[in-house]
């Protein structure tokens, strides 16, 4: 009988979690890391769905935070609704989990809904597009007084732990995975490659298009949900154009086509983000240099510049770690 | 007599004001290697671009094994059993060769998305079935020392044996080739005839080729059409062809003729 062989990505995901969460109960890691944590995970779907859309399909969606946004308020208004109504049978997790699945179908329905008309369009078109796309849920949520308008949603249950993000990460990562390394994923790829040649080989571009703006809106729902739930709160403006250009630069970096550069990304930019504001509020308060926190995204911008002189193709190129690769026999 | 596999009737293309296809019409019958040649500029990638969709021709019939194709998408008509190569490759050069190979095959295979998402029993088994028959085209194209390397380190006469694979891995029964000798030594092109023939002979497909070649072109068709200026001026068999004033004229120019 053959010997069986863990998944190198399972173990690599079971020591991550016992490591952090063997820090956390001994204290090490104080309820602000934590948090820290939480945030570069949620990131890590964050970028690693737009890198299936601009990375390997080769698209260019500038509005990737939109559908976060939606994910975010359709399961941020669910349990809240839910738990005003009955406050104490809301323990379990059950009806939370479905609430944040329902986010990201939300998100998904939205991406069909843009991306059908749009994805014709090559390029720059499609940019406009989708940035407006962004512009457009941000404006709408700020508008609408259900949902708190510009106020943001206020009074979401705290549902989202270590645990569940963690397990959503993990679990997005491995579908990624296997969509990517499957017949479906190499479509995709073909047509960043050379539509042309990829609309040749028989390969329904459209579709594919589509096909991986939905995948990537309905995980980003669920990115956007997990952070509501995390943060406690929804507000408009953390789903502008802002955070969106962040999520673009964390795909840069960490190499277009490459989960595993996304997800590198994701955690140094979420960790250099929290440097820089603790960097910069210190320069502002001892040493008296009147600068603000909107100076992190200078660094930013000229970490994108530096990118596109000097690593074009990002810090893992196309390559992928090997814990990510689904191993095949070589006939 | 058998319906030929593609037959073009009066079909006619402009580009804006430039007529750069003028009422084409003919057969290529099955199993036949087809050249169709003529200088620079005389629209034969044209027709090619037209027959696989690419292009709407503005007037006149497409017929692929009796059925009008006009109008539908380029993968529609790959579905159907045409595909191509191009002049300037157009390869998946971040992919590697295995993987090209496997995109063409890609429609084939059945399995869904969420089949492929949870790597269902079922799509790992006709995944590894599609793995074996790309690696029998890859033999056949003596690239078996280069299946998984990246398609970009390959040099370019592996390239050009490459697209073949990937043309021929859509299961075609007519395959359309662009230059395929363009840029290529002697001992080169005398290969690509040998493999050339080897397709059609194995797979039972048509051959529908452009080039410029005429050694290449003489060596290996069965059935010339010469075309200059959107304007048909010579069809037939290849040796007749090669005689005829008018093509001597658009390959030479008229003075060297008359002298």
């Amino acid at each position: 009988m053959d010997k069986i062989k863990l998944p190198k990505l399972l173990i690599f995901g079971a020591l991550f979690y016992l490591v952090v969460q063997v820090l956390i109960l001994t204290g090490v890691l104080n309820g602000y890391f934590v948090v820290i944590i939480n945030r570069s995970l949620i990131f890590v779907i964050l970028a690693s769905t737009l890198n299936l859309i601009n990375g390997i399909t080769g698209q260019f969606s500038l509005g990737h935070m939109g559908f976060a946004a939606v994910g975010a308020y359709v399961s941020g208004t669910l349990t809240t609704i839910i738990f005003k109504l009955n406050p104490h049978h809301f323990a379990d997790n059950g009806a939370f989990l479905v609430c944040i699945i329902l986010g990201g179908i939300g998100a998904a329905v939205v991406g069909f809904l843009i991306g059908f008309p749009s994805l014709r369009l090559k390029g720059d078109y499609l940019a406009i597009v989708t940035l407006g796309f962004g512009e457009i849920i941000r404006t709408i949520l700020n508008n609408i007084a259900f949902v708190g308008g510009p106020r943001g949603l206020l009074g979401i249950p705290k549902f989202s732990g270590f645990t569940v993000i963690f397990l959503f990460t993990f679990f997005t990562i491995v579908l990624l995975r296997n969509l990517v390394q499957s017949s479906h994923g190499r479509a995709m790829l073909s047509i960043r490659e050379n539509e042309l040649a990829s609309e040749l080989a028989g390969v329904d571009t459209t579709k594919y298009k589509v096909l991986g703006f939905v995948v990537g809106a309905f995980f980003a729902g669920i990115a956007g949900g997990l952070l509501a739930h995390l943060l406690q709160i929804a507000h408009p403006t953390q789903y502008g154009f802002y955070a969106s250009s962040i999520l673009l630069i964390m795909v840069y970096a960490g190499g277009m086509g490459s989960l595993t550069g996304s997800m590198i990304a994701a955690f140094s930019l979420t960790f250099l983000t929290e440097g820089l504001r603790v960097g910069i509020d210190w320069l502002r308060d001892s040493v008296g240099i009147p600068i603000g926190t909107e100076w992190t995204m200078v660094v930013y911008a000229l970490l994108l510049i530096f990118i596109m002189l000097f690593k074009t193709e990002g810090f893992m190129g196309m390559r992928e770690s090997k814990i990510l690769i689904i191993e095949e026999k070589r006939v | 007599m058998s319906v030929p596999v593609l037959s073009i009737q009066n079909m006619t293309h402009y580009f804006g004001g430039l007529k750069a296809v003028s009422d084409f019409t003919f057969d290529v019958p099955e199993g036949v290697i087809y050249g169709l040649i003529g200088p620079n500029g005389s629209g034969k990638t044209t027709t090619f671009n037209l027959v696989t969709g690419i292009y709407t021709p503005t007037q006149g019939k497409i017929l692929f094994e009796g059925k009008d194709i006009v109008g539908q998408k380029p993968f529609r008509i790959v579905h159907k059993g045409i595909a191509r190569t191009f002049q300037n490759l157009r390869i998946f050069s971040n992919m590697t060769v295995m993987d090209n190979i496997r995109v063409a095959r890609h429609f084939t295979t059945r399995a869904g998305v969420f089949a492929s998402f949870l790597r269902l029993p079922g799509f790992i088994r006709e995944s590894e079935q599609v793995r074996e028959e790309c690696m029998q085209l890859i033999k056949l194209m003596n690239l078996e020392h280069r299946a998984y390397d990246v398609a970009k380190n390959l040099p370019y006469g592996e390239l050009r044996r490459l697209e073949v694979a990937r043309a021929l891995a859509t299961k075609p029964k007519l395959i359309l080739l662009d230059e395929p000798a363009a840029g290529m030594n002697p001992k080169e092109t005398e290969d690509l005839m040998k493999l050339v023939r080897r397709v059609r002979d194995e797979f039972k497909v048509t051959i529908f080729l452009i080039e410029h070649h005429m050694k290449f072109v003489t060596g290996i068709c069965e059935r010339v059409k010469v075309i200059d200026f959107g304007e048909t001026i010579a069809e037939g068999k290849p040796e007749d062809v090669v005689k005829d004033v008018k093509v001597l004229e658009a390959y030479l120019g008229r003075k060297a003729v008359v002298c």
